[in-house]
């Protein structure tokens, strides 16, 4: 009787675990769209806005968060860069191994100098890249990023690629996340790449 | 005869009430919460020789909870711009949606520059979930008929 009784009971406990399992949701850790398997990001050689060469393999070692955008922009690139800057905020002391780098699409207008006032307006850590067209072109190829130039009035704008790359500590581009992701996001899957 | 075809369209009315308070009423799930795009292998080549290739629509609709996850692979054995990102053959690309709204995405692939995804939230109400059964059932339809 008892062994009737066992039977039936593990037999309605694989039920209700196969039942579960039918029913489960998957719950991704990371807020951003994950790349697998992931690829090394493209190394490049602009010009830092920091006067530096700047190099994507210089941050071998660190979590990159790569932007693409221009200055002037008056749209998407002031909330990517001040959501960027509140979540190193919101890291508190890891933020130090977070780096975040800003390549223009704009080469005419973004000049070193005109970038590091902008970037530093956000984070003071932040750098930006500049170069010629033709090497931001080759940037933008590499990493499949959208650069088109819209005439406006005497002068021009751009429409562009709003995401922004999560490259892990070996270099590769671990995840993209799109635009208008919380810094709490950004936190969330920085904390995951930080902790690897 | 009258009384056979109105007996007729009785049972058929109550078969329609009885779908359609099913689908109103009893809770919806889904097996996978992935909405899956792939690139085929070959795919560069058949554009290459002149095919219209369209394999992502500029329009896609997801649902919170229950399609909610967008997964692009890329089998072709070229780099290809798909959707808001560059995949490398063999890649894949799982991106998560966790708010209803409306994401717009640069993608050069499209004539327009852009696509759309739509994340509608999870269907809570009866109308909702008919509306979503409806959908799901068209876009099982559609994707049948597009691999028959």
């Amino acid at each position: 009787m008892s062994t009737r009784l066992l039977t039936w009971v593990v037999a309605l406990g694989l039920l209700t675990g196969v039942a579960a399992a039918g029913t489960a949701t998957r719950a991704p850790a990371f807020k951003a769209g994950l790349f697998s398997p992931a690829r090394l990001a493209p190394d490049f050689s602009l010009q830092g806005s920091n006067g530096q060469e700047l190099e994507m393999s210089q941050f071998r070692g660190r979590v990159v968060l790569l932007s693409f955008g221009y200055s002037s922009c008056t749209a998407v690139c002031p909330i990517t860069l001040a959501t960027l800057a509140q979540a190193r905020r919101q890291l508190g002391p890891a933020a130090t191994a977070v780096q975040v780098v800003y390549v223009t699409v704009d080469p005419e207008r973004d000049v070193p100098a005109r970038l590091q006032s902008f970037l530093h307006a956000f984070d003071a850590t932040f750098i930006g890249g500049t170069g010629t067209a033709e090497q931001l072109a080759a940037v933008r190829k590499e990493y499949g990023v959208s650069a088109q130039k819209i005439p406006y009035g005497d002068s021009y704008t751009y429409s562009h690629s709003s995401f922004t790359y999560l490259i892990d500590r070996s270099g590769k581009i671990r995840a993209l996340m799109p635009y208008g992701h919380s810094p709490d996001d950004y936190v969330n899957d920085l904390t995951l790449l930080l902790k690897e | 005869m009258r009384r056979a075809r109105s007996l007729t369209l009785l049972i058929l009315a109550a078969g329609v009430c009885a779908v359609l308070t099913w689908s109103g009423f009893a809770p919806v799930h889904s097996e996978s919460r992935d909405r899956i795009f792939e690139i085929p292998k070959g795919t560069w080549a058949r554009r290459m020789s002149g095919h219209n290739v369209e394999i992502l629509p500029d329009h896609i609709r997801l649902t919170l909870g229950l399609r909610d996850i967008l997964v692009l692979r890329n089998h072709d054995d070229v780099p290809q711009i798909f959707g808001p990102t560059l995949m490398m053959p063999g890649q894949s690309f799982e991106l998560p949606f966790e708010q209803a709204s409306e994401y717009q995405f640069a993608c050069t692939a499209h004539a327009s520059g852009q696509m759309t995804i739509t994340v509608d939230p999870y269907p809570a109400s009866p109308w909702a979930r008919i509306t979503w059964r409806t959908r799901e059932l068209l876009s099982q339809l559609k994707d049948s008929s597009g691999t028959s």
